[in-house]
């Protein structure tokens, strides 16, 4: 006997692919149609094959050595956001409280800074800041402190990551907390009567216990941060100068700003290559560790 | 090793307890002696758990004291008595080896390594987890963890007591009875009190020396198993042990006969004391009621009679009351007509639910 076919499926496959391929595989693809072009304008198109991505990857050239700027001013923003967001929402997740009304009142404090659209954030921090009439600037410079993130760098970066650790930390702090919930009492009883101290507590019970979403915290702020645009573009417009143009900066500066759609279409290429090599290295990882406690358990 | 000693001890979870009913644990005086294998039995949300954590020190008491030997440790931390707990669900810490589990306790209290080492390779030889002592502790099945949190208790050689917490709730049952064996010898090697809480009476009856029941936050009898089973002090130990649990019957008892509806039961003893405004019931176990052929004896209607392996036990029904009873061997049925033989040594008397003594039948003695 044979199964009787059924062609209905296709109906309910079909318009899920159309949408993906509007969606998803068209725009790439105009984007490695525009990758391998040139143009100049009066949308007239000239084959260029891989010139842009071989003047992209050369340091030595004016645009690869743009690139190769933005890049690294990319992750060493990600870097930096990682190393505070992460400790210091594993601190704010612990120091939250367990039990009783308070723990509502936190929650909806901490998803606050969530839910704030991501130019209004800018907005914010723009009016926040400045030395004239923003609240913040106002004071750090009436404490004695020359702040000017319009004018100084340093002032510019320290601006943005403030900004997004304000932004972004609960997040942080929300995933954690949430692992430390699924902790049962009884390993905080057995801590106790073992004479564990708190460090310890932290070291041998809390940590092991947050590593799962830990990692999911670490992945989602890695990709946020190297993908960050809104915030800086409002906040600073990737000034003074180049000094926080990052890659997502520049790259809407190349398209939008100076129409090279050839350039750009080749850098957001190589941009989403980097993305999901990262995310695919993040993924393995996650994966492998999982598959290798699984081994040992069997 | 210690002696624990509760003293008028009473807790309550809400802030100011005013009546009996606010107290998740009534007062209790008792006496654990050094040594001992005691069982705290009783049904979910006795209070036992809440009296097991009054003595780790996880839990402060609102009333009483808690004296090990001498030495009040009321307000006393749990790392400072010397207590070990074992939980419902095993407690292990993930990252560790099981070797580094089992020393964990010692490193907390800076014991120089070397003895450490002794003591965790002493230990694991006791608990036969030497072969697994390198392994992650976190890859071990639920019997082996619930050895190391065990064995965690056992490597201070300090602790008074261990204490139990349902520990073999999710062990396989075929592990079960390794482990509760493995928990005998040790308590015979190593002289330590323990205080096992369970709802299940055979790991009780099978495990301690001593039961203590509970129920609705107060202890309703301490003693053997066979003192539980023969002479329950309160129509809920009657009932909450023995399986099926002990035959409870309203009636009214003159001198020495009881009569259940119109049904009269001669006594062994004179039970003169009984007020009319109590609640006096009848108790007596399956095992000493014994079905016979319609004859001499109690007339009964039977429903059902369950094969349980080692014996068989009747449902009956007796003036509109159900009753179990033990079918002893080679004696069959026929229709649903029978009577019951009752052991008149093993007839109890309740009033409100309590044991009532009684008194010797002219000078006999039972």
């Amino acid at each position: 006997m044979t199964k009787p076919l059924n062609n209905r499926a296709w109906f309910f496959v079909l318009p899920v692919f159309a949408i993906v391929a509007f969606s998803a595989i068209l725009p790439i693809m105009t984007v490695v149609n525009y990758s391998v072009q040139d143009t100049f304008g009066n949308n007239q198109f000239f084959w260029n094959g891989i010139g842009w991505f071989q003047e992209l990857l050369d340091p030595s050239s004016q645009l690869g050595e743009q690139f190769l700027s933005s890049l690294m001013r990319t992750l060493l923003f990600s870097a930096i956001i990682l190393l505070i967001e992460v400790p210091l929402g594993i601190a704010v997740a612990l120091s939250m409280p367990r039990e009783g009304w308070t723990v509502a009142l936190c929650l909806v404090l901490m998803a606050l800074p969530l839910l704030i659209p991501w130019n209004v954030v800018g907005t914010i921090w723009q009016v926040f800041a400045r030395g004239d009439i923003g609240l913040l600037g106002w004071v750090v410079n009436r404490l004695g402190i020359d702040y000017n993130y319009t004018g100084d760098p340093i002032d510019a970066w320290v601006t943005i990551i403030v900004m997004d650790v304000w932004h972004w930390t609960s997040l942080v702090a929300l995933l954690c907390y949430a692992g430390l919930k699924s902790i049962p009492d009884a390993y905080y009883q057995a801590a106790r009567i073992d004479g564990a101290s708190r460090w310890a507590v932290f070291r041998t019970i809390q940590l092991p216990k947050m590593r799962r979403v830990l990692l999911i915290a670490v992945l989602l702020r890695f990709m946020d941060s190297f993908m960050i645009y809104t915030e800086p573009f409002v906040l600073t417009g990737g000034g003074p100068g180049n000094a926080t143009t990052f890659l997502s900066i520049d790259l809407v500066k190349l398209a939008l700003g100076q129409f090279d759609l050839g350039k750009a279409a080749a850098m957001s290429l190589v941009y989403n290559l980097i993305i999901l090599a990262i995310c695919w290295v993040f993924y393995t990882v996650m994966t492998n560790v999982d598959a290798e406690r699984e081994r040992i358990e069997a | 090793m210690a002696r624990i000693t509760l003293d008028h001890l009473a807790h309550a979870y809400k802030a100011n307890p005013r009546n009996a009913e606010d107290y998740a644990l009534k007062e209790i005086n008792h006496v654990w002696s050094q040594g001992g294998a005691y069982a705290l039995l009783g049904p979910s949300g006795c209070g036992k758990t809440t009296l097991l954590n009054i003595i780790s020190g996880l839990v402060r008491p609102t009333r009483g004291r808690v004296l090990f030997d001498e030495l009040d440790v009321t307000d006393l931390s749990t790392e400072s008595r010397n207590i070990a707990q074992v939980f419902q669900f095993p407690v292990v810490y993930d990252t560790m080896t099981v070797r580094e589990n089992l020393a964990f306790p010692l490193k907390n209290r800076n014991v120089p390594r070397d003895r450490t080492a002794r003591r965790v390779e002493e230990i694991a030889s006791l608990l036969d987890l030497t072969r697994v002592l390198d392994r992650k502790a976190s890859n071990l099945t639920a019997d082996m963890k619930q050895k190391i949190s065990l064995g965690r208790g056992l490597v201070r050689p300090d602790v008074a007591a261990i204490l139990f917490d349902e520990p073999l709730t999710v062990i396989d049952p075929h592990l079960k009875w390794q482990l509760r064996s493995t928990l005998k010898e040790i308590h015979r090697a190593l002289d330590i009190t323990m205080i096992y809480v369970t709802h299940d009476q055979t790991e009780a009856l099978t495990f301690a020396d001593k039961v203590v029941v509970m129920h609705d936050g107060a202890v309703v009898q301490t003693g053997t198993p066979e003192e539980l089973f023969e002479r329950p002090a309160h129509t809920f130990v009657g009932h909450f042990i023995g399986s099926p649990g002990m035959n409870i019957l309203p009636c009214r008892v003159e001198g020495s006969t009881a009569f259940v509806g119109n049904t009269m039961i001669s006594l062994r003893r004179v039970y003169r004391t009984l007020s009319d405004g109590e609640h006096i019931e009848l108790g007596i176990r399956p095992e000493f009621v014994r079905l016979q052929p319609k004859g001499a004896g109690l007339p009964v209607q039977v429903r059902r009679i369950d094969d349980i392996g080692r014996a068989r036990i009747a449902r009956v029904e007796m003036n509109g009351r159900s009753l179990a009873a033990s079918v002893p061997d080679g004696i069959s049925i026929e229709g649903r007509e029978a009577s019951l033989v009752l052991d008149p040594k093993h007839v109890h008397i309740y009033a409100n639910g309590h044991l009532v003594a009684g008194e010797a039948n002219g000078g006999q003695t039972s």
